[in-house]
């Protein structure tokens, strides 16, 4: 009989997780906002919010819309950049987080990938890289490396020749199959991959006859991504032999327990810090009891439990 | 902030469009000019609503029903819970403000200054206030702000400039255009903004704006700001 905490451990290869749940990048800034209203050392790790060689302001206003069961935003990267967040997040961020911290970084070209990498990999509160080749919401760079096989893997053996620290690359749903673009990944190196980022969608203003965004188009995140997800994390784990950290509108623990039984090692919860900042503690407290009612022992015994079946 | 249920005390139309909510419980308010954000159920993301007078038991939110998240808000009835995050942002600073603000609001932008009047007043400071409607439908708050013994003046239609004297501290909240007008007449003062949002609290970057002294969120570091800060 496995007892108390042990029963949620998980392991992103070599790391060992106390918890499958990871506040996912973007949603969470440096949890700042979030330290206050509980110990953010009970959760799993923490990704942090995307980080460029140069500081962003992002996209213009109005960056957010509304749809149901879930959000589109065009944010745009907005981060202060690689030295700031290296020298003034970074040391805060330490005051009150010790778990696994995922560096989560874009870049405009394969140089500026490296050079966060490169940067990211010598702190020593990093312990893992998610190169993020899916950011819907920026012109030339993100989303640009991540829909064909080729950029992606070159993408990945330019960062993983560049640093010792695991790489997980981000994927995008945004492509025809995300499977041939994770197995290119494999293939040029990564330990493990993370996925899916926001799915493409647009909201239009009937009364001014003009995008709601100002960008045009947002990425679609929330609830009524979590089948997208599941199934892309189902495809995905069908094809590639790599840690899986599954993400797209988890919500709850029965969502965290689908998501592995589709073959995630971990998850991000991303769009539920924003309408509940609890979300996260919620899942994790939640986690014991919704197993208790499925018969699961540990989460160990339930990863890719769906694939059986198919593999 | 943190993260409550609060029982409906009285949800009803004040004006064409305009809804007074009273809430029974103590939203934690410290200053006129915060907000908090309200779940709907049935919709995802929460609905930010200035805060217009508050004390340990109750809070009295107005807002403007503008979509199918204000129309499901106003069906709800005394007895009804809302979820609510509370309280956000920064409100106005009154240790900044003369004896003798003058409160320029705009339709919707009005609420959040009938609690500033109020505590002004308990500060022993005594603001002018000026109200801007675009019609007589519109009206609402009018006699309240008079019950508190301050001189009101109600601008209908056009501009409230056009009867706003020149020179003065303005605290103020409305339309961003008539924010600007208000801005070029006044000798300075902390104008309320308003932004789409998607937390509320200052972790999704959403309403981000550029300012001054670099970016800013409208949520978390507003929605109150200094006249000198913003870029006009």
């Amino acid at each position: 009989m496995v007892t108390g905490s042990n029963r949620l451990k998980t392991s992103l290869g070599a790391i060992e997780l106390d918890n499958p749940v990871i506040p996912a990048s973007g949603t969470f800034g440096y949890g700042r906002e979030y330290k206050d209203l509980y110990d953010l050392n009970i959760l799993g790790a923490m990704a942090f919010k995307g980080t460029t060689l140069e500081p962003r302001f992002g996209n213009p206003q109005p960056r957010i819309a509304e749809c149901p069961g879930g959000m589109l935003n065009a944010v745009g990267l907005q981060n202060p950049g690689l030295e700031a967040v290296i020298h003034e997040e970074l040391p805060q961020l330490a005051k009150y987080f010790h778990k696994p911290l995922l560096a989560n970084i874009s870049g405009f070209s394969i140089e500026e990938y490296i050079t966060c990498a490169r940067a990211m990999d010598q702190q020593p509160q990093v312990t893992i890289l998610e190169v993020n080749i899916s950011c819907p919401n920026v012109h030339g760079g993100g989303l640009a490396f991540g829909t064909d096989p080729a950029m992606a893997a070159a993408v990945t053996r330019a960062v993983k020749e560049a640093v010792s620290k695991p790489v997980y690359i981000k994927l995008s749903p945004n492509v025809t199959d995300i499977a041939e673009i994770a197995a290119a990944c494999q293939e040029a190196g990564a330990d493990g991959l993370a996925l899916i980022n926001t799915v493409l969608g647009m909201r239009i203003d009937p009364v001014r006859r003009i995008p709601l965004l100002a960008n045009g188009t947002g990425g679609l995140s929330g609830p009524a991504i979590f089948p997208i997800a599941l199934q892309r994390v189902y495809q995905t784990a069908l094809r590639v032999n790599l840690p899986i950290i599954g993400i797209g509108g988890i919500s709850s623990a029965r969502d965290v327990i689908e998501m592995m039984m589709a073959g995630a090692d971990a998850v991000e919860v991303g769009a539920a810090n924003l309408v509940d900042p609890f979300a996260c503690r919620k899942i994790i407290d939640d986690l014991p009891r919704e197993m208790d009612a499925l018969g699961i022992e540990t989460l160990q015994e339930i990863k890719g439990a769906a694939l059986c079946q198919e593999k | 902030m943190n993260e409550k249920s609060f029982t409906i005390l009285n949800n009803r139309p004040i004006a064409r469009s305009v809804f007074e909510l009273t809430l029974l419980g103590d939203a934690g308010i410290s200053a006129p000019g915060q907000f908090v954000d309200i779940r709907l159920p049935g919709f995802f993301l929460r609905r930010p609503v200035s805060v217009a007078d508050w004390t340990e038991e109750q809070l009295v939110l107005i807002y403007k029903l503008v979509g199918d998240g204000t129309r499901a808000l106003s069906l709800m009835e005394p007895g009804d819970h809302l979820d609510l995050l509370t309280p956000l942002g920064n409100g106005y600073d009154l240790s900044r403000m003369p004896e003798d603000p003058l409160l320029v609001g705009g339709g919707i932008g009005i609420p959040p200054l009938y609690g500033l009047a109020k505590t002004l007043l308990g500060q022993g400071k005594r603001p002018d206030v000026l109200l801007g409607f675009n019609d007589p439908q519109e009206y609402f708050y009018i006699g309240k702000f008079r019950a508190l013994g301050l001189t009101v003046k109600v601008k209908t239609g056009g501009y409230v400039t056009e009867i706003m004297p020149a020179g003065r501290y303005v605290a103020s909240c409305g339309p961003t255009a008539m924010l600007r007008a208000v801005r070029a007449m006044a000798a300075d003062g902390q104008f309320s903004l308003e932004a789409r949002m998607g937390c509320g609290f200052g972790a999704c970057m959403g309403c981000s704006l550029e300012t001054k002294t670099g970016s800013r969120r409208v949520c978390k570091d507003g929605p109150v700001f200094e006249s000198e800060e913003l870029l006009w």
